[in-house]
């Protein structure tokens, strides 16, 4: 097996779950209704705990504990992308993010199902169970406010234009795709992106909302490769606070 | 002194899933392998129900406490995903306990979980199934929460996954 190429494929997969999964903790309390405060807070837990099994994988490839490795790295030196760490602004964006994200997830670890790197293969099978209830969550939600008045529906398509060129940057390719799909590992971003496209229009369309034409977007990348907006960094040094007091505490 | 895997089985029946104490971890179906090895040491393998659940941790402990009570001394708890837990493996026993807990157990399904299956999800208070959901995600990770419009009740459910 090619380790470098998987610890590659797990690092990103790993920040971008705790990193989003800290954004959506964020909501916590301050959710536009109670009901969506709640969801909010679960799948940060969901993502949470779904990035610490990741990094227990890279564990058991040589890398540090899960802990150390999420909480004692800088900006620099994590590969999640940028749409990720964007603060959680407004509501609608917060949705459209988690709708573009999920779906996004969703695929990578349908495919990951049937990799041949058998330890992550197993925890795919799991995750994904998981994640569906965010995309059903994510397409409920995007059906009744993209569907119910004007406000809701321009606010919407705001917070879609500005996401996209960002969500474009999950799929930013790293150094191992071509090993990664050589060896039955993972197909690649570029196989996720394409289902994704056809999934995210196909639920567009079910609302008044309008996709901008991909070709004419500009997507944002970086993240993959360390670099990161201004964001990040204040979020980590938030994130890592309390270990950081005492890295050798049980808790 | 030698163990047999039913009586490790049977002792582990007092291990309860901390956030639903009237199912035991062997209803629930997270215990997914025994084994007692030539040394009288004992190995059980667990599964989570959620990635992130929280209280697998407890659960682990647990385990080893209920066996020391019972005299296993040597007890190693090794938790993986070389299983994957699904709601399908909650035992018929426990789809019992949930329901007498007030909380619908999760439908069967064939491993594809889709939102209709989320519908019309029968009513622990009355029975009815003219329900619908409210929110997928409820006070825990494993629970949904809906609407009865019948007994005009909501209730919650362990979801299907
Ligand atoms: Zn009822």
């Amino acid at each position: 097996m090619n380790t470098p190429a998987i610890k590659d494929l797990l690092y990103k997969m790993a920040d971008d779950q705790l990193i989003l999964g800290h954004r959506n903790s964020e909501w916590t309390g301050f959710g536009p209704v109670l009901e969506e405060d709640i969801a909010f807070s679960s799948m940060a837990q969901d993502k949470i705990g779904q990035s610490q099994a990741l990094y227990q994988l890279l564990h058991e490839l040589g890398e540090a504990e899960p802990d150390t490795i999420a909480f004692t790295r800088n900006a620099e030196q994590f590969h999640n992308c940028q749409l990720t760490e964007l603060p959680i602004g407004e509501y609608d964006f917060s949705l459209i993010r988690h709708f573009l994200f999920d779906h996004a997830e969703l695929i990578r670890f349908e495919m990951l199902a049937n990799s041949r790197y058998e330890p992550l293969a197993q925890l795919a099978r799991k995750i994904k169970g998981e994640i569906k209830y965010h995309v059903m969550h994510a397409n409920t939600w995007i059906k009744q406010l993209g569907n119910a008045n004007e406000e809701s529906i321009s606010r919407l398509q705001n917070s879609l234009e500005y996401a996209l060129p960002y969500a474009l940057g999950i799929f930013e390719e790293g150094a191992h795709e071509e090993a990664l799909q050589s060896e039955g590992i993972f197909p690649g971003e570029k196989a996720v992106m394409e289902e994704w496209k056809k999934r995210i229009s196909e639920r567009i369309e079910q609302t008044a909302l309008r996709l901008p034409d991909f070709s004419q977007l500009q997507p944002v990348y970086g993240g993959r490769k360390g670099q990161h907006s201004e964001h990040l960094q204040p979020l980590l040094d938030e994130m890592s606070e309390v270990f950081r007091i005492d890295p050798t505490a049980e808790w | 002194m030698a163990y047999t895997e039913e009586e490790i089985r049977h002792w582990l029946e007092e291990v309860k899933d901390p956030e639903i104490p009237v199912l035991s971890l062997n209803d629930l179906g997270v215990i997914t392998g025994i084994s007692v090895l030539e040394n009288g040491k004992v190995k059980v393998e667990m599964t989570p129900t959620f990635v992130g659940c929280p209280a697998i941790d407890y659960m682990k402990s647990d385990v080893k406490e209920v066996l020391a009570k019972h005299g296993v001394e040597e007890v190693e708890v090794r938790v993986s995903f070389d299983t994957q837990w699904n709601s399908n493996m909650i035992s018929e026993k426990g789809r019992q306990a949930l329901k007498d807990f007030g909380l619908a157990p999760p439908p069967k399904h064939n491993l594809i979980v889709e939102l209709d299956i989320l519908e019309e999800v029968e009513c622990p208070n009355c029975g009815s199934h003219n329900t619908d959901l409210k929110t997928p995600f409820g006070p825990t990770l494993c629970r949904s929460i809906h609407h009865c419009f019948d007994c005009k009740e909501t209730f919650e459910q362990f979801k299907p996954i």
